[in-house]
C-alpha cells in the first residue's frame, strides 16, 4: 500500500465530510465522529507498523518524481505524534459528548473536530516546506471555527486577537518560504537538506532559520511570542481547550524540532543555542503565570507554554539523549494536557467556578476524581516512575552532555515549580472544608470522568512501560540525527 | 428606502449569463491555460452576488435553490473520490488519468479524471463563497 501514510490525513477529512450532509442528527454526528477517529487511529497503528518493519515510508504525489512533486513522508517521529494527536482526539470527541452542548453539537461542531485533526496530521506527515504552511492553514481554518464557536462574548474577544497573531505569522510564514525559496530554489525538505549544506554563505541562511523559529515560535508559543495564548485559549470551552492545549502548539514544536534538525544545521553556535535560551526564557515566563494565578484553566494553560520549553531545550542541544528526550516528552505532554484539561474542566462544573479560592473540600465526595487528578500532576512534573520522567531525564542528560547544563538546572528547579502549580489545585479542590457543589447526574459525570481516567491511565502505561517505547523513541530520534537516511528515503537515490 | 434599480435589473439579467459562460470557459480551460475550478467557481459565485445585489437574498434563493453547505460536502467528496481513487491502483495519490476519444461535434478531445476533481474544487468555492456571503447578508 503505497499510500497508507496518507490514510491519517485522508480519513478524517472523509468523515468530517460526510458529517456535513446531516448536521441536526446529533445521535448519528457522534458514531460517526467517533468511528471516524477509531478507524484512523486503527490505520495508524498499520502505519506504525510498516514504519517499523520497512522504513521511512515515503510517496510523492501525482507520481511527480521527488524534488518537484509534494513529498509526503512519515518517519517514527511523525508516525508516533499521528497516533498521539488522533488517540487525544478519540478522548475528546468522547468528553464533548456531555460537556460541549446541544447547540454546539448541531452546528458543525464535529466537522470542524475533524478537519483539524486532517490538518495536525497533515502537518506532521508532509515532507514539503510549502505544504506544511497549508496544512498549517487547514488547522488554524478549523481552529478558527472552533475558538468562536458558540459565540459566547469572551470568544468574540478572543477570536480577533487569535486571528490576528495567526494571519500575521502565516503571512511571515509565506515571506520565509519565499526567502528560503529564493536562496535554495527549492521546497522539499529532503532537497533542502541536501542543498543547505552546498551553499557557502551561510548568514542569510541563519537569518531565514531565525525567521523561521518567529514564525513556528508564533504557534508554539515560544518566550516573547506566546503573548496570545493564555487570553486565547481560556475562552473557549474545555473539550477544545484540551484539543488545542494537547495539539496546536504541538504543531509549531514538531516544525520547529523538524527544520532545526533536517536543514537549519548549518550554523548551530547561533541558532541552537538562541533556541536554548529562548527555551529557558519559555520555561521561566511559563512558571511565573502558573504560579499567578487562581484560576485552574489558566495555570494549566500557563503549563503548556512550559513544557514547550522544556522539549525545545531538548531538541536545541542535538545530541541523541536531548532529542530522545524531547520526543519522549513531546508524546508525554500532549496525553498528560489533555487528561489534565479534562479533569480540571470536571472540577469547575462541579464547582460552578474556575476560580480556585471559591473551591474546597472535594476528596470528600469524589475520592477517585482527586486520587486521578494527582496521578495526573504527578505525571506532569516527573515523578518516577510516571510518563513525565524519562523524557525529562533524558532531556536533561542532553543538557549535561551538551553546551548548555546551565539550561539543565534551569529544568530540574523548574520541575519543582511545576509541581507546586498543580499541587495548588489539588490543595485547594480537594482538601479544605467542603464548599457546596453543584449537583450532577450520576451518568453525566460519569461520560466526563471516564474518558479523563482512561487517558491518565495511559499516561500512567507510558511512564512505566517507557522500557517498551524506547526502541520507538530511538529509532525518531535517529531519523532526526542523521537526515540521510530521511534524505536517502524521499529521494530514493 | 426603495432605489429606482430598473437599470441594474435589467443589466444583470444579461450579464450574469454572460459571466455564468465565462465561468464555464474558464473552468474548462484550466487544464493547460490559465483557470480551473477555483477561478471558475469564484465567477460563479460573483455572478450569484450580482444577482443578490440587484434583486434581493430572497428572491435568490427562490432563483436558485440550493443548499450551498450541501454543495461543499458533494464537493469535497467529489474531490476527494477522484484524488482517492489512485489508492485502489496503488499509484500515488492524485495521480491522474488521461485519454483521448473521439466524440461527435469535439472530434479528438482529451479527457482528464483531473477535471472531475476541478469540478469537486468548484462546487467548494461556490458553496464555500455563498455561504460566507448570505451568512454575513442575512443578519440585518
Amino acid at each position: 500500500m503505497i499510500n497508507l501514510l496518507l490514510f491519517p490525513v485522508i480519513i478524517p477529512m472523509l468523515f468530517g465530510t460526510i458529517l456535513l450532509f446531516f448536521p441536526k442528527n446529533i445521535r448519528m454526528q457522534r458514531i460517526i465522529a467517533a468511528c471516524g477517529v477509531a478507524i484512523t487511529f486503527i490505520a495508524g497503528l498499520f502505519l506504525l507498523a510498516a514504519v517499523k518493519t520497512n522504513g521511512l515510508q515515503a510517496v510523492t504525489l501525482g507520481s511527480w518524481d521527488a524534488p518537484f512533486g509534494i513529498s509526503m513522508v512519515s518517519d517514527l517521529f511523525s508516525v508516533l505524534l499521528v497516533l498521539t494527536a488522533t488517540l487525544i482526539t478519540l478522548f475528546v470527541i468522547f468528553y464533548s459528548f456531555q460537556t460541549i452542548g446541544f447547540e454546539r453539537e448541531q452546528s458543525y461542531y464535529y466537522p470542524a473536530v475533524l478537519f483539524l485533526l486532517t490538518g495536525v496530521n497533515g502537518a506532521f506527515t508532509t515532507g514539503d516546506i510549502f505544504n506544511l504552511f497549508v496544512f498549517f492553514e487547514v488547522l488554524l481554518m478549523s481552529s478558527y471555527m472552533l475558538i468562536v464557536h458558540g459565540g459566547e462574548k469572551p470568544q468574540l474577544r478572543e477570536t480577533i486577537k487569535y486571528l490576528l497573531v495567526n494571519i500575521i505569522s502565516s503571512a511571515l510564514f509565506v515571506a520565509a518560504v519565499a526567502y528560503l525559496y529564493s536562496v535554495t530554489g527549492t521546497l522539499n525538505m529532503a532537497d533542502l537538506a541536501v542543498k543547505i549544506p552546498q551553499i557557502q554563505e551561510t548568514g542569510i541562511l541563519t537569518v531565514i532559520a531565525v525567521l523561521f523559529l518567529v514564525v513556528f515560535g508564533f504557534k508554539a508559543s515560544i518566550f516573547p511570542l506566546y503573548f496570545w495564548l493564555p487570553g486565547s485559549y481560556y475562552a473557549p470551552p474545555i473539550p477544545v481547550l484540551a484539543l488545542f492545549g494537547a495539539l496546536l502548539t504541538k504543531v509549531g514544536v514538531y516544525a520547529i524540532t523538524r527544520t532545526y534538525t533536517l536543514f537549519f544545521t548549518m550554523n548551530i553556535e547561533v541558532t541552537h543555542e538562541l533556541l536554548a535560551i529562548i527555551a529557558i526564557l519559555t520555561i521561566l515566563a511559563g512558571c511565573i503565570g502558573a504560579l499567578a494565578y487562581f484560576d485552574v484553566k489558566k495555570i494549566i494553560i500557563y503549563n503548556i507554554i512550559i513544557a514547550v520549553g522544556v522539549i525545545l531545550f531538548g531538541v536545541s542541544q542535538m545530541n541523541g539523549a536531548g532529542v530522545e528526550g524531547a520526543i519522549f516528552y513531546l508524546i508525554h505532554d500532549m496525553l498528560i494536557k489533555a487528561a489534565l484539561f479534562f479533569l480540571v474542566g470536571i472540577i469547575a462544573v462541579l464547582f460552578g467556578t474556575t476560580n480556585l479560592r471559591e473551591m474546597g473540600g472535594l476528596i470528600k465526595t469524589y475520592p477517585l476524581l482527586g486520587w486521578t487528578y494527582l496521578l495526573a500532576a504527578f505525571g506532569l512534573a516527573g515523578i518516577p516512575p510516571l510518563s513525565g520522567f524519562p523524557g525529562k531525564l533524558l532531556i536533561v542528560q542532553g543538557g549535561f552532555e551538551g553546551p548548555n547544563f546551565w539550561g539543565s538546572l534551569v529544568i530540574l528547579a523548574t520541575s519543582l515549580l511545576v509541581l507546586l502549580s498543580v499541587i495548588r489545585i489539588f490543595i485547594y479542590a480537594f482538601w479544605g472544608p467542603p464548599v457546596k457543589t453543584i449537583p450532577i447526574n450520576k451518568s453525566a459525570y460519569n461520560q466526563m470522568f471516564i474518558p479523563s481516567l482512561l487517558l491518565v491511565i495511559i499516561t500512567v502505561f507510558v511512564g512505566v512501560g517507557a522500557e517498551l517505547f524506547m526502541p520507538l523513541i530511538s529509532g525518531a530520534g535517529e531519523v532526526l540525527l542523521n537526515p540521510s537516511i530521511y534524505i536517502d528515503a524521499v529521494l530514493k537515490e | 428606502m426603495r432605489t429606482n434599480d430598473v437599470m441594474l435589473q435589467t443589466a444583470t439579467k444579461v450579464v450574469t449569463f454572460i459571466i455564468l459562460m465565462f465561468a464555464v470557459h474558464i473552468f474548462f480551460a484550466g487544464h493547460y491555460t490559465p483557470g480551473g475550478g477555483f477561478v471558475g467557481g469564484l465567477l460563479t459565485a460573483s455572478a450569484i452576488v450580482l444577482l443578490m445585489l440587484a434583486f434581493d437574498i430572497e428572491t435568490v434563493k427562490k432563483i436558485i435553490p440550493f443548499n450551498y453547505v450541501m454543495m461543499t460536502a458533494i464537493g469535497l467528496l467529489l474531490a476527494l473520490a477522484t484524488a482517492g481513487a489512485s489508492i485502489f491502483f496503488n499509484v500515488p495519490f492524485f495521480t491522474h488519468a488521461y485519454d483521448y476519444f473521439h466524440l461527435p461535434l469535439f472530434g479528438k478531445t482529451s479527457l482528464h479524471s483531473a477535471a472531475l476533481f476541478d469540478l469537486g474544487v468548484y462546487l467548494v468555492v461556490v458553496g464555500v463563497t455563498m455561504t460566507i456571503i448570505q451568512t454575513i447578508g442575512e443578519d440585518e
